[in-house]
């Protein structure tokens, strides 16, 4: 018998939380080492998952499945594809490093730990599973943690605004998800709450085109989609640093996941129905996203809304419902979590030691902490979707999904790449270079090397995947593949 | 089914209740003779018996193939009684042992028996299979409640509460009691099983099946605590011994339930449609109504009050569904409702003892306080507020599924958005335990042995329930199949 | 050797990235030690372009040197180098140029380290678009050239440099924008991007889209304007012709002086590079429509340049606009060529290109000297301004002479390089476009005009007192770094066959 490689990936963040609780709360420095003794168990678990992950026997890989409650039909399966191997991959790397960056919590470091890991068994939980019922399950306990974290460790000024708005729109979203979920499954007749059997269901035209907003919409909230995604710049300026790493990095990529996996393959009549709303409301995403974060004046707000944008993209290519559009999606989802895991750890960084995020106050940043300035300048290119870094690799595909669908659109979003090369640039301009002002100088302390570690992986990933994309395509290309044996088509 | 002549036999299956009566003397006798002992002792006495009696429910009471009616058809010995016996057990052993320390309380032989004839009282509740013994059973219940309600002589809330309880109590009572006796009028028969026999003939009119249906609800809404017959709730969840008020918003909301999902799907086939669309009705505006009046409370046991009022609504969804595994999700969904709502009082009589106040602002700085007891919090609340992997949020799923399953989508929306009211104000109460501070945080809360067995218990069903769902739900199914 | 013959692109390719990585190991305080590791590391790829020069056959028809591996299988790109005789001149420009930018940036002194490394960067991405043969890998590299420069201009730039690279970036990148949708439009219909087996499936695809299952019924022919006009106006950009050029005079005048050598020496040249590799191939048909427009707006160019740049009064802005003038011959070369390729007059059309490529490689020369010469007196004077200089001769006779060759063969002196390359476009187009040939004659009077305005505010009329006490001569560092230039600007000048006949084979090849 193998060993159950997924599970010990799932529940280790889980048991390890737990484990913290028990802990000495004054015992700092162990519950540090704890914490990222856990998070390197799931790292190295899915760097193993990804790389062991045999393309040319394709599928699920890695399956493990046991009855849960049987009487339902309701089963504990879990299993890899191309398509979430990555993010599995992804939240490894973001938990790791999220750690990481926030070896200098000192308020409560156990309980901020334990309920970050419970909210990383939540997001791995839902990477993998391969029952709606579980699927919701771990759905929900993704998303409680982060009310918490926010609101006791975030940024005293808007937390408590934040934290609940946030709560309370993802909770909507999967509650209306979750309804359309148990209407999938007792109109599939097959009592059963596995996601394989509601692919092979068969529904009518008529049920998909009634239930695909609700399932699609439901988690696209989470995915970030215009007009329900003002939950989301708010969360992550209230949000401690490893908190927005974790919610932009990877908690997004939930909402999309889930709204593709359950909206997208199990309802796809309803998807092409609908396609030509969300790539409408995704277009808007990504224009109107790049240029909100084009006015801001704090530095984390930027990021905030060039998430936004971002993900509209990740959105755009699930609707292209298309080969490469799906394909590019699916990277993009990889790239932008990466690429904005770093980019709010460098914000953070810099807050923590200025105390403020006005852009207009900032500058010269590079000379006292030129590695946080060059991964920033690394992540700002990547979302500007400059050749050679992963953000190209993942929108040119998007793009020419686009092309084979929605041409107009293409053009449309790429306005978005010179709003976002405007911004980028502003803020790389303004924070890091220049003149650095005077109530700064000789307060700034570089950074640590636990920072240099977090900075040097996340960095190194989005010129990996930049420069040889073979890495994660042939992957993500045969999870969209298996998208595109449901949705039938081009 | 059967109605079995008396036999010796007959006499194991009311065996629990038996045990019941004997204890209650027991702990008079002993509250009697042991002044100075104080009520540790008749609380883990208490506690004790209650879960030895449990045991004994366990492997001795469990039902055969085939329900059977016993003593002339007084009773019925079914699935669906066996689990609501289990559960009021550990309810009442629960609250035996939450009732260790509480002020005017601790020495009191009667509060303690009292606490037993309620339980006895619920236990033929659950199996009553004749209207007779049904009201019977529903008084046995209400009257030492309404006394351990005012039991805090000293107190003008608890004696307000007590008056209140009774009053609420007794005009329902009579209203229901009318309903029964329509009934008895119009088919000849009390037997609940026998009644809807008469209501199919034809031979009376629906609008009279449906006034008779409306009257007996109202005495089990007052149980319940549904909307419009929740107005006691508030007052008498803030005014009682807190250890009965979490009696009361569990054991006996369960009790009433049992009777309900009973007596609707027996007796009332006939207008079928009708019922489950008042109850539907019902169900709406008490989840909302509930879940609305909790939003501005500052008072934790109101707070909980409240929400225990729409988590009535909740359950009611299930009935609404009208199917086996709907009936079944209000028996799971009661099950995970008992075991958070104590473990939520719980902590609220720990803090209560050292802290002498339930306002929620003085719950700040309570994760510093004592990080454990504010974890349990976390727990029960986020349980009640239906998040996984807690019992709370698989309970909210079956209903829900069994809403979706007959086909009641505006029903299930409704739940789910309200659902969402819920989850803001357990969470306006996390946010103060976890996210202000106070002066007092360095003062330690104790926590007594009797307490922390409590909690621990809870804590472990509450993961139990929400994690490995499956034996639960089994044991609800089994429970359901036997009401068709 | 076999490796090296197999792998030898790759190699020139890469080796400067891999000095770049090198440099960053170095501590940032050792200035000299990595000044010298730059220039070191520069001059393998020069070397391996000179191999690659020598061991280039220029009479065999196709690309040669060709490297294939996977890269990005997913949307069917490939990494996919090649090189022919349009291509190996630029980049031996290209390696040529970067050692000589680097030597002469030993001025510099803040934050060296990043400095030396953008520069190497930078001369990958420009090697990587004169070799790639696949559209998705040549708009890699396109767009890796800007940011390096974008940095270079914006860090050690002169006083208004936040505002011109901020320009500079924009315009490229609104203009890459197009180029980038138009690639992925050429990717989605012909199911792949390498750029040879576009150019034969392309230019004869005539079925509108809808065959690969768009829903869009634009017409092919339609579509292919769009195409087009993406591509032109991406390129136009860069090289810039005019009206698309403001951003030039500002990126140039605010650039260190290395930086302004690669931008006008090589930079430039990839719009044109541009134009011959992708434009004219795939498009032979809009291209052919277009090229009236075109030609004039190479003509504007040449004229309006002129006399751009004979009124500036900066020495540098001078010898900026002096690239547009200088590169719209390039343009009217091209756009000759696109008029008459497959007609009767192809024979001049090839004369043409063939002027068009030479210019382009002479450009390279002439232009990065001058802005060398003009970084040269700005170290010293400190001013740029025209009118605050003036009569150095006497106290910088070298710098005059070389300043006066190096002007000369940018005005198209005979017997140095521009006059062979200007003559061959302006002999080629004559027939083609005889009406904008004349004109462009003006702007080569205009050419003379202000080059000479330049020569003699800067080296005659009274010495301004202020230089008296100053070294104005250029150093011995100047000199071996402008002394290869000049080298190749007379030796083009007196004997153009060694190049020309590369060019030739390759330019006859593709167009006659």
């Amino acid at each position: 018998m193998e060993a159950p490689i997924l599970s010990i990936v799932v529940f280790t963040p889980i048991v390890f939380g737990v484990v913290l609780f028990f802990f000495p709360a004054e015992r700092h420095r162990e519950i540090r080492i704890f914490a990222l003794t856990g998070a390197s168990i799931a790292l190295a678990l899915s760097l193993w998952a990804y790389f062991t992950y045999d393309l040319a026997l394709g599928g699920y890989q890695l399956v493990e499945h046991y009855p849960w409650v049987p009487r339902l039909g309701i089963s504990y399966h879990v299993g890899v594809d191309g398509m979430n191997v990555p993010l599995v991959l992804l939240t490894g790397i973001v938990m790791f490093t999220g750690v990481l960056v926030s070896w200098g919590i000192d308020d409560r470091p156990r309980e901020f730990f334990g309920f970050l890991f419970i909210l990383a068994t939540g997001v791995f939980g839902v990477f993998v599973s391969l029952d709606l019922f579980q699927l919701f399950f771990f759905y929900e306990i993704a998303v409680f943690p982060m009310y918490l974290l926010i609101a006791i460790w975030g940024w005293k000024v808007t937390r408590e605004y934040a934290a609940m708005k946030l709560t309370l729109y993802l909770f909507i979203g999967s509650v209306v998800a979750l309804i359309g979920g148990l209407a999938m499954y007792f109109a599939s007749g097959t009592h059963s709450f596995s996601l394989f059997a509601l692919e092979q269901a068969g529904f009518s035209v008529d049920f998909q085109r009634f239930w695909f907003p609700f399932v699609f919409f439901g988690f696209a909230v989470l995915g970030g989609i215009f007009p329900v995604h003002n939950w989301s710049p708010d969360g992550h300026v209230a949000a401690p640093t490893a908190v927005s790493m974790f919610h932009a990095g990877v908690l997004m990529k939930v909402g999309a996941f889930a709204a593709l996996r359950v909206g997208i393959m199990l309802l796809p009549e309803g998807a092409k129905f609908w396609a030509p709303l969300i790539l409408g409301l995704a277009t808007v995403n990504v224009v109107y996203g790049a240029f909100i974060a084009s006015v801001q004046s704090d530095f984390k707000y930027v990021i905030g809304f060039s998430s936004v944008s971002h993900m509209g993209l990740v959105i755009l290519g699930f609707a292209t419902l298309n080969l490469t559009g799906i394909t590019g999606a699916g990277i993009q989802m990889f790239s932008h979590g990466v690429m904005t895991a770093l980019m709010f750890a460098v914000v953070g960084l810099v807050y923590d030691r200025a105390h403020t995020r006005e852009i207009p106050k900032l500058g010269g940043f590079i000379k006292v902490m030129p590695l946080a300035g060059i991964a920033f300048i690394i992540a700002g290119l990547v979302s500007m979707g400059m050749p050679g870094f992963s953000g190209f690799v993942a929108e040119f595909p998007i793009f020419m999904g686009l092309w084979q669908s929605q041409p107009i659109v293409a053009i449309i979003a790429a306005i978005s790449i010179v709003i976002t090369a405007g911004y980028i640039m502003r803020v790389i301009g303004r924070v890091f270079f220049g003149e650095m002002p005077e109530e700064f100088k000789g307060h700034i302390t570089p950074i640590n090397n636990f920072d240099k570690i977090a900075l040097v992986i996340l960095s190194g990933i989005l010129i990996l995947v930049g420069v040889y994309p073979s890495i994660i395509a042939p992957l993500v290309e045969s999870g969209a593949q298996a998208v595109m044996a449901l949705v039938g088509g081009a | 089914m059967s109605i079995a002549s008396f036999e010796p036999s007959t006499l194991l299956i009311v065996l629990p209740e038996i045990l019941l009566l004997l204890l209650a003397g027991i702990i008079l006798v002993v509250g009697l003779t042991s002044q100075r002992s104080g009520g540790l002792l008749l609380s883990w006495l208490t506690a004790l018996g209650l879960t030895g009696i449990l045991i004994v429910t366990l492997l001795f009471g469990r039902p055969g193939e085939n329900e059977v009616l016993i003593f002339g058809g007084m009773l019925r010995h079914d699935w669906m009684a066996f689990s609501f016996k289990v559960l009021f057990l550990f309810v009442a052993a629960m609250t035996a042992l939450l009732s260790a320390d509480v002020e005017g309380v601790e020495d009191r032989g009667e509060y303690y028996a009292l606490l037993v004839v309620a339980t006895l009282g619920m236990s033929l509740m659950a199996s009553s299979a004749d209207m007779i013994m049904l009201f019977l059973a529903i008084e046995t219940t209400s009257i030492p409640l309404y006394i351990l309600a005012g039991f805090k002589k000293g107190d003008d809330k608890s004696t307000e509460a007590g008056l209140k309880y009774f009053l609420f109590g007794a005009l329902t009572s009579a209203v229901m009691l009318y309903g029964f006796s329509l009934l008895y009028g119009f088919s000849g028969d009390t037997n609940i099983y026998r009644l809807s026999e008469a209501m199919h003939a034809g031979a009376v009119s629906p609008w009279l099946i449906g006034g008779m249906a409306v009257l007996v609800l109202v005495g089990f809404s007052f149980k319940i605590s549904a909307v419009p017959f929740h107005f006691w709730a508030p007052d008498v969840y803030e005014g009682a011994p807190t250890p009965i008020t979490a009696f009361i918003s569990t054991a006996s909301k369960a009790a009433g339930f049992a009777v309900l999902l009973r007596f609707m799907l027996a007796v009332f086939p006939a207008i079928e449609a009708e019922w489950v669309t008042l109850v539907a009705i019902m169900a709406t505006v008490t989840m909302t109504v509930g879940n609305l009046l909790a939003l501005p409370q500052t008072n934790i046991k109101r707070l909980l009050a409240y929400s225990s009022i729409a988590h009535a609504g909740y359950a009611m969804i299930g009935l609404v569904a009208l199917s086996s595994f709907g009936t079944a999700s209000v028996i799971f969904y009661l099950i995970g409702y008992v075991v958070t709502n104590i473990a939520a009082f719980a902590v609220v009589i720990l803090f209560a003892r050292s802290v002498g106040s339930d306002e929620i602002v003085d719950y700040a700085g309570l994760s510093r306080r004592s990080p454990g007891l504010a974890l349990v919090l976390l727990v029960a609340l986020l349980s009640l507020g239906g998040m996984p992997p807690l019992a709370g949020f698989v309970a909210k799923f079956y209903v829900f599924a069994a809403a979706v399953e007959s086909g009641w989508i505006w029903l299930a929306f409704v739940g789910v958005l309200n659902a969402i009211i819920g989850l803001y104000y357990y969470m306006t109460v996390l946010k103060v335990v976890y996210l202000y501070r106070s002066e007092d945080e360095d003062k330690p809360i104790a926590i007594p042995r009797s307490y922390a067995l409590v909690l621990v218990i809870c804590v472990i069903a509450i993961l139990a329930i929400g994690t490995l769902s499956a034996p639960w739900l089994d044991w609800s199914i089994n429970s359901a199949l036997s009401l068709f | 050797m076999a490796f090296l013959q197999a792998h030898l692109l790759t190699l020139i390719l890469f080796s400067p990235l891999a000095g770049a990585v090198l440099l960053l190991l170095i501590p940032r305080e050792r200035l000299q030690a990595i000044r010298w590791v730059a220039l070191l590391v520069s001059l393998i790829p020069f070397g391996l372009a000179l191999f690659l020069w020598f061991a280039y056959q220029p009479g065999v028809q196709g690309y040669q040197f060709v490297e294939q591996a996977i890269w990005y299988e997913a949307i069917g790109s490939s990494y996919h180098l090649g090189v022919d005789g349009i291509s190996v001149p630029m980049v031996l420009l290209t390696t040529l140029l970067t050692p000589l930018a680097i030597l002469i940036s030993w001025s510099i002194e803040d934050n060296v380290r990043s400095y030396m490394a953008l520069f190497l960067l930078l001369e990958t991405g420009m090697l990587g678009v004169f070799m790639s043969l696949d559209l998705l890998i040549f708009f890699v590299f396109w767009e890796i050239g800007l940011i390096p420069m974008y940095f270079l201009i914006n860090q050690w730039g002169s006083g208004n440099r936040e505002y011109a690279s901020f320009k500079f970036l924009i315009y490229t990148i609104a203009g890459s924008l197009g180029l980038l949708l138009a690639i992925q439009m050429i990717g989605v219909a012909s199911g792949t991007f390498d750029l040879i087996v576009i150019t034969e499936k392309w230019s004869t695809l005539n079925q509108s889209l809808t065959l690969f299952g768009l829903p869009i019924t634009l017409a092919i022919g339609t579509v292919k304007k769009i195409a087009f006009w993406a591509f032109v106006v991406a390129f136009a950009i860069k090289i810039p012709i005019w009206p698309f050029h403001t951003w030039l005079p500002d990126a140039h005048t605010e650039a260190p002086t290395a930086g302004s050598m690669i931008l006008a020496g090589v930079l430039l040249k990839l719009g044109a590079y541009g134009f011959l590799r992708l434009v004219l191939p795939l498009y032979p048909v809009e291209a052919k429509y277009f090229a009236g427009a075109l030609g004039l707006l190479a003509v504007l160019a040449i004229v309006l340049g002129a006399f751009a740049s004979w009124g500036q009064d900066d020495f540098k802005r001078l010898v900026a606009y002096s690239s547009v003038n200088h590169m719209g011959f390039v343009v009217l070369g091209i756009a000759a060529a696109a008029f008459a390729q497959g007609t009767m007059q192809a024979d001049d059309a090839v004369l043409a290109i063939n002027g068009a490529v030479l210019q382009m490689f002479n450009h390279g020369l002439s232009a990065a000297g001058m802005f060398l010469l003009v970084g040269v007196v700005y170290d010293r004077a400190h001013t740029r301004d025209l009118n605050k200089l003036g009569g150095l001769f006497p106290v910088a006779p070298i710098y005059g002479g070389i300043l006066i060759f190096t002007a000369m063969a940018s005005l198209g002196l005979p017997g140095l390089n521009g006059f062979v390359s200007e003559f061959l476009v302006v002999r080629g187009s004559w027939p083609i476009f005889t009406l904008y040939t004349a004109l462009s004659m003006v702007g080569l009077l205009i050419t003379g005009a202000y080059i000479l305005k330049g020569l003699a505010k800067v080296l005659h009329g009274p010495l301004n007192e202020k230089w008296l006490g100053h070294k104005m001569e250029i150093n011995r560092r100047e000199i071996i770094a402008i002394a290869p230039l000049m080298f190749l600007m007379l030796l083009i000048g007196v004997w153009p066959a060694w190049i020309l006949n590369v060019i030739n084979q390759t330019v006859k090849f593709l167009f006659g």
